[in-house]
């Protein structure tokens, strides 16, 4: 039966093709619309490192006085330098790595080699195992090189590419803020969207382009800062320059807990922590800690753009006036053939037999809109591309998008119809014969 | 034109009818919005910053190894002299932060030296004795800064107080609504005293709320050139390139090792143009959806209408056959047509008024001014009278004859 339906449905679309174009276009300009706004939110709101994004957590305590003004109960984003070097030597979780980033004038080891300035992330040897970053040349450095303050270097394959030219650079020089850097290995390209580990330059954007061992970075001649810096106290001018002022925070942290207990520990580990330096006297506040896992330190941190939320309201607004389009266009087409569909019932079918033949068609037209609006939304994604905002470069469509699109095709198109099937079910068969 | 005649023939497609008022109102409700969004963006892409750009460029110098202070502040001294030698150069300056800008530095600003006094953030532009005049601010009141008020940024880090200030008139209206500023004191560095007000001067970037954006102060303070931006005032804004070629020339032939590069050096406008970019870009792609739209809703009308007229063509043949004129027929779907779209438009309008509640209360937008409700019932009238004319035109041509033959 199905097959007669589809049969009646093209040879009804071929007689009509006007309004059968009609629906198709509104259904793929509805398609296209929201399913190129599905895509973006998508890819905004994926995990940037699946398979290991349940194990990675971000602790946070609380060095803020008692009496700040303004202040929320939600301790501060990152760690004052004295909270991160502390709980890097606390040593009880099975990796970690304190971090943060700025940029710094970088040249070959030759003379009269020109400048640049190249953006950075200081971390500890754990980062790159931590979050599977992958090598091309070399390795990552050890925890004897953080622990000796080693100048040791890892490129991302786009710089060892313009300083070296590509190729296994392992072992070769460079000056970076005018100190000897060695090339310790070459990662190849790897920038996780949302750029969940330091979020203070916003959640989307490029990765850095070198790595360096992040207490042979402090120790480093140079005034291009410590990352965002947030302070308090009457003293505005405290963490300008001093990383290692008390209230500042800066810096990044990050470890891995592989099991239930671990974390529990963890947690419990950072509450005796502060409960100590609240016995110390540095915290002014009672334990307030917060151990969250990656995923759920993005949603608190609400990375998605309010933007994009906007544009995909706005883009199924498009879609619900598509559809109220296409139900208005189906109501003339069934109602169009009323004496055809009086002399199928008159011969017999049910009104269930013309339903089901309308809804049929339906069909039909949502598949073709759904694959006209395949076109349409990867015409959208290459339009978000050029659009000049940081997370443009990570909307692309994936396969699973594509299944997506045309379910929601058939789906509008079948809902649309429904109404309109129903009412040409309900035709009476004598009045069209009648008439004929 | 017999309005009733065409309602009680419209109420024989009663449901037709509804869905084409539903996608006017639709579209009406989305328009509407729409437009008021691109609006707002447009509004803020025009905000004056009361700073002078066409005259302005800017050039940054990166330092490779940190000096001494002094090594720094003579070295800064000899730059802004070797830049006002330039040819085509009114004014030099050095500032810690330049308008739309990436850096931008805060204080949080008091009546009180109470640590607990309320305090709100306040952006600070620490700038050398020409600042003011290269930037082309305008004074209202008080006076600037006098050549033995300047200290350099060191000693300001070393906690030197007492430093005067100068403030934007939205700033003095916030501490001191309703009376004059001059001679008062805020605390911002320790204790300062406001010697000026300046007519507007606004942030480098949109931080916190949006009335904070007229907020902000000046300081007579020397940075460092590591620690700031060389701000150029030029004559004539097309020497602006040869300004900026000339000043990297300049810099790169003196001076210790560090890094000039034309990278670091641009016009003001163009950081504007680069600030603004994400406000042009949501307001094309709301206007790309504006115009989806309507070609959506035109093709639902066409479509209908289109329908209606076939269905007609016995009726229209019939009225042609007992006098009325092509003209009469037009109308009549040009009425029928103007009658659906005033019904899709009223409920259009409350769908607005609610999609703007919602946005809101979601989104921190203002109220839908007054004036978007006849800008977008008009678009949609001229909408819809353009979009039935093609089917109306078909009908009115339907002859006479058509009566005669049987359906």
């Amino acid at each position: 039966m199905f097959g007669y339906y589809l049969d009646l449905a093209l040879r009804s679309l071929r007689r009509h093709m006007v309004l059968g174009v009609l629906m198709m276009l509104a259904i793929a300009l509805g398609i296209g619309a929201s399913v190129t706004m599905l895509a973006v939110l998508h890819n905004l709101s994926g995990n940037p490192l699946p398979g290991r994004s349940d194990v990675l957590f971000h602790p946070q305590v609380d060095p803020r006085p008692e009496d700040l003004p303004g202040a929320k109960d939600e301790p501060p984003d990152d760690l004052a330098y004295v909270d991160a070097v502390n709980l890097y030597r606390l040593g009880i979780a099975p990796r970690r790595a304190v971090m943060s980033g700025n940029w710094l004038p970088v040249r070959k080891d030759a003379p009269d080699s020109p400048l640049a300035m190249y953006t950075d992330r200081a971390t500890t040897a754990d980062f790159f195992a931590m979050f599977g970053v992958p090598f091309l040349y070399g390795s990552a450095w050890s925890a004897q090189d953080d622990a000796g303050h080693a100048q040791v270097v890892v490129l991302s394959r786009a710089m060892n590419q313009q300083l070296f030219g590509g190729g296994d650079s392992v072992g070769k020089t460079l000056v970076i803020a005018t100190k000897t850097f060695r090339v310790a290995g070459v990662i190849d390209d790897w920038n996780p969207q949302p750029h969940f580990y330091d979020l203070n330059d916003g959640a989307f954007g490029k990765a850095e382009q070198m790595y360096l061992p992040f207490f042979t970075w402090l120790d480093l001649p140079q005034d291009y800062g410590y990352g965002p810096m947030d302070c308090w106290g009457n003293d505005p001018n405290a963490g300008a320059h001093d990383p290692k002022a008390k209230q500042c925070t800066w810096a990044q942290f990050w470890v891995q807990l592989d099991t239930p207990a671990q974390v529990a520990d963890y947690r419990a580990a950072l509450v005796q922590y502060s409960t100590q330096q609240h016995q110390l006297g540095r915290f002014q506040r009672a334990p307030n800690v917060r151990l969250r896992g990656l995923l759920d330190w993005l949603d608190h941190k609400h990375v998605i753009p309010v933007t994009v939320r906007m544009q995909t309201w706005i883009a199924f607004s498009v879609l619900l006036i598509c559809l109220v389009n296409t139900v208005g266009l189906m109501v003339a087409k069934f109602l169009r053939k009323a004496g055809e569909i009086g002399v199928r019932r008159a011969l017999g079918a049910s009104r269930r037999d013309v339903f089901a033949q309308c809804l049929v068609e339906a069909g039909v037209v949502g598949v073709a809109g759904g694959l006209l609006g395949l076109p349409l939304a990867w015409l959208g994604l290459w339009m978000v591309r050029q659009q000049p905002v940081n997370f443009a470069a990570s909307a692309h469509l994936d396969p699973s998008m594509l299944g997506v699109a045309l379910a929601l095709a058939v789906l509008s198109a079948l809902g649309a119809g429904l109404w309109p099937a129903w009412r040409a079910s309900r035709v009476a068969p004598a009045l069209q014969v009648k008439s004929l | 034109m017999h309005f009733r005649h065409i309602l009680s023939a419209l109420g024989r497609h009663r449901i037709a009818v509804c869905l084409l008022v539903l996608e006017i109102a639709f579209s009406c409700a989305v328009v509407c919005n729409a437009l008021f969004l691109i609006g707002t963006r447009l509004e803020r892409m025009h905000r004056p910053t009361g700073v002078d750009e066409p005259h302005l460029v800017q050039v940054d110098v990166h330092s490779v190894t940190p000096g001494t202070a002094e090594a720094l502040m003579a070295q800064t001294r000899t730059d802004l002299a070797t830049l006002r030698a330039l040819p085509g150069v009114t004014g030099v300056a050095i500032v810690n932060q330049t308008l739309f800008g990436d850096s931008i530095g805060f204080s949080g600003v008091s009546l009180s030296d109470d640590p607990k006094a309320p305090s709100i953030p306040v952006t600070q532009y620490m700038g050398s004795a020409q600042l003011a005049g290269v930037l082309g601010l305008k004074l209202a009141a008080g006076r600037w800064f006098r050549p033995d008020e300047f200290i350099g940024y060191e000693q300001l880090r070393n906690g030197a107080t007492g430093v005067p200030v100068i403030i934007t008139r939205a700033m003095a209206g916030h501490f001191f609504p309703g009376q004059s500023a001059v001679g008062k004191t805020i605390h911002a560095f320790g204790t300062n005293r406001v010697v000026g007000v300046v007519d507007r001067l606004v942030q480098p970037r949109d931080y916190g709320p949006a009335e904070y954006y007229g907020y902000a102060m000046l300081f007579p303070v020397e940075m460092p050139y590591p620690g700031g931006t060389y701000l150029v005032r030029v004559k004539d804004p097309a020497q602006r390139q040869a300004v900026i070629q000339g000043a990297l020339r300049a810099l790169k032939a003196d001076g210790p090792l560090r890094l000039v590069s034309p990278k670091y050096a641009t016009t003001l406008e163009a950081e504007r143009g680069k600030y603004y970019r994400n406000d042009r870009a949501m307001a094309w792609l709301l206007a790309g959806v504006c115009l989806l739209l309507l070609v959506v809703t035109a093709v639902g009308i066409v479509g209908l209408t289109s329908f209606w007229v076939a269905q007609r063509r016995r009726q229209i043949g019939i009225r042609r056959a007992v006098g009325a004129t092509r003209g009469d027929i037009l109308r009549y779907f040009q009425a029928e047509n103007f009658l659906l779209a005033t019904f899709g438009i009223a409920l259009g309008m409350l769908l607005a008024y609610g999609l703007n509640l919602l946005l809101m209360l979601h989104y921190e937008l203002g109220r839908l001014p007054a004036y978007y409700f006849p800008v977008g019932a008009a678009v949609l009238w001229g909408l819809g009278q353009l979009a039935v004319l093609g089917p109306a035109l078909r009908a009115s041509r339907v002859p006479p004859v058509v009566a005669t033959r049987s359906a």
